[in-house]
């Protein structure tokens, strides 16, 4: 009698010892870049971080010393406005593709925002010094949000839109079956039934746009000095980075690197932030 | 209490596609009555149409009246939130909030509609899920279990404490126990039977046996036509149409 728990074929067991093994080599290969930047990072960087780095302006030319702690602040805010400006929009044209639109504005739209994704940044930078800087006459941290905040929308608007089309139309109908609004049922039970997905969108985004410096360079500008004022030029860290890497002396080549370190450092801590803050009150979902 | 329902010449459609035909009917408050015939004849959307939810549906459309309680449904101006509020319903397949506890599943109604009393949302909740025969099953875990995380019964059953939480004067139910086993379909029979004292029930039904235990009128739907309403006991025993014979003793459908 054949029996189902025999003894698989020698052949059987190679192949599929090989297929593993391809799929942990791939995963492995995947990992191995991020490893590789992470731990160079820290190696040349560790070096120069101190308290002083992370609490100073930077020193004049020459003198050795000094920090970033400017263009920490100064990312945050530029960061900050960024996503004040993109989160919303974002949403909000994700929720319109996904809910609301049928037709030809809704596909314009999409075509619009997977265009507007493959924009080089640096057109964005330039874009917005046409649209927010030359006005104004003059360089400022509005403006850097304004780009950054440009870059993020297609991301998120497309991740959302997809979000909000694996949610089951059932729920839907048994929120409107209930008597709750359109407009409310949409934003508490169908946004929030896709709201993981939404939010990895939203990071997504953010740590895309937290590493750009080319849509900067002529918005935020940067500033060697302190500045909390939204509608002054303002440091930011990858503009500092991108500074201290071209120039020539040892000292800020050194302040480069863990600028750079601190950046990601930075950016993982408030992806963490948010997963934690939204995974906060939820509920269980094994039975 | 329950309220009466007259529905007058109500014809549905999707896009071009008829599927209802000029349906009059009369369905008495306080009563349980059953719509039941072949797939495709009608039956849902017939109960989607009292509760505007056929309209949510790109193309569809409808013309004719409807009646329930003191609203005509279909009068220019009514609100169809409004309508829906007066209005429970209960779907084919259990459909809870998966990001919500259990709680929160019956208290959406009420909260979404901007109800914050906290003491009285509990004591709706406990009566609610008392009413469908949940609540020593859940009480335990009221706000640490998703809805999603229960089983199918309890699925179902929590999906009516949310629809009864609102307090409609009518409760639809479409198929309610299709995706359910014996045992969970028993409970919601049940159920049924004692929600009559309070409420107007409509149930669509694909089996007809389901029909004759829980039912006290019984509709007949063929391809859009209502061809025969009447006391369950006549349909069942001595039906006046020839298809509505044919098909409860299973000639066809």
């Amino acid at each position: 009698m054949p029996s189902l728990s025999r003894p698989l074929s020698v052949g059987r067991r190679l192949s599929n010892l090989c297929f593993i093994g391809l799929a942990g080599l791939a995963a492995l290969l995947v990992l191995a870049p991020l490893a590789a930047i992470f731990s160079y990072l820290v190696y040349k960087g560790v070096g120069a971080l101190n308290w002083d780095f992370l609490t100073h302006t930077p020193r004049p030319v020459g003198e050795a010393g000094g920090g970033m702690a400017n263009a920490i602040v100064g990312s945050s805010i530029v960061l900050g406005i960024g996503s004040i400006l993109g989160v919303p929009l974002g949403i909000g044209a994700g929720i319109y593709m996904a809910e609301f639109g049928r037709g030809r504005y809704t596909n314009v739209v999409r075509f619009t925002a997977d265009v507007l994704n493959g924009i080089p940044s640096i057109v964005v930078g330039i874009a917005v010094y046409a649209l927010v800087v030359l006005p104004q006459q003059h360089f400022s941290a509005l403006s850097g949000g304004v780009a950054l905040g440009i870059m993020m929308i297609p991301t998120i608007a497309r991740t959302t839109e997809e979000m909000l089309r694996m949610v089951p139309n059932t729920i839907r109908e048994a929120a409107l079956g209930l008597g709750i609004p359109q407009w409310r049922a949409t934003l508490q039970v169908t946004l929030r039934t896709a709201s993981k997905g939404v939010i990895t969108g939203v990071m997504l985004a953010f740590a895309r746009v937290a590493g750009e410096t080319a849509p900067l360079l002529f918005t935020a500008f940067g500033n060697q000095f302190w500045n909390l004022n939204p509608n002054q030029p303002t440091a930011a860290l990858p503009l500092q980075i991108f500074a201290y890497a071209i120039s020539p002396f040892d000292d800020w080549h050194r302040q480069a690197w863990a600028g750079a370190l601190i950046l990601i450092v930075l950016i993982v801590a408030a992806v963490t932030a948010v997963r934690i803050v939204t995974s906060r009150g939820s509920v269980e979902h094994s039975a | 209490m329950g309220v009466a329902i007259e529905v007058k010449e109500l014809s549905a459609w999707f896009g071009k596609a008829q599927v209802l035909k000029e349906i009059n009917i009369k369905i008495g408050a306080n009563a349980v009555t059953a719509v039941i015939g072949p797939s495709g004849c009608g039956k849902s959307t017939f109960i989607r149409c009292l509760n505007r939810m056929h309209e949510t549906i790109p193309e569809a459309r409808l013309s004719g009246s409807v009646q329930v309680g003191e609203i005509e449904v279909y009068k220019s101006g009514q609100d169809a939130v409004d309508v829906r509020r007066r209005i429970g319903m209960v779907f084919q397949k259990p459909n809870p909030f998966p990001t919500m506890s259990i709680y929160d599943n019956v208290a959406a109604g009420l909260r979404l509609n901007g109800f914050r009393k906290r003491r009285e949302l509990d004591q709706v909740v406990e009566h609610s899920l008392r009413m469908s025969a949940l609540w020593d099953e859940v009480k335990d875990v009221l706000k640490k279990k998703s809805g999603a995380s229960l089983s199918g019964g309890q699925q179902q059953r929590l999906c009516i404490a949310r629809a009864l939480a609102v307090q409609p004067e009518l409760l639809l139910m479409d198929e309610p126990c299709s995706a359910l086993d014996p045992i969970s379909t028993g409970k919601i029979e049940e159920l049924i039977f004692q929600l009559k004292t309070e409420y107007t029930v409509v149930i669509v039904t694909h089996n007809m046996q389901q029909a004759a235990r829980v039912a006290d009128y019984t509709g007949f739907f063929l391809m859009g036509k209502l061809i025969e309403y009447d006391k369950t006991e006549k349909i069942f025993t001595t039906p006046s149409d020839k298809r509505t014979e044919d098909y409860i003793t299973g000639r066809f459908g």
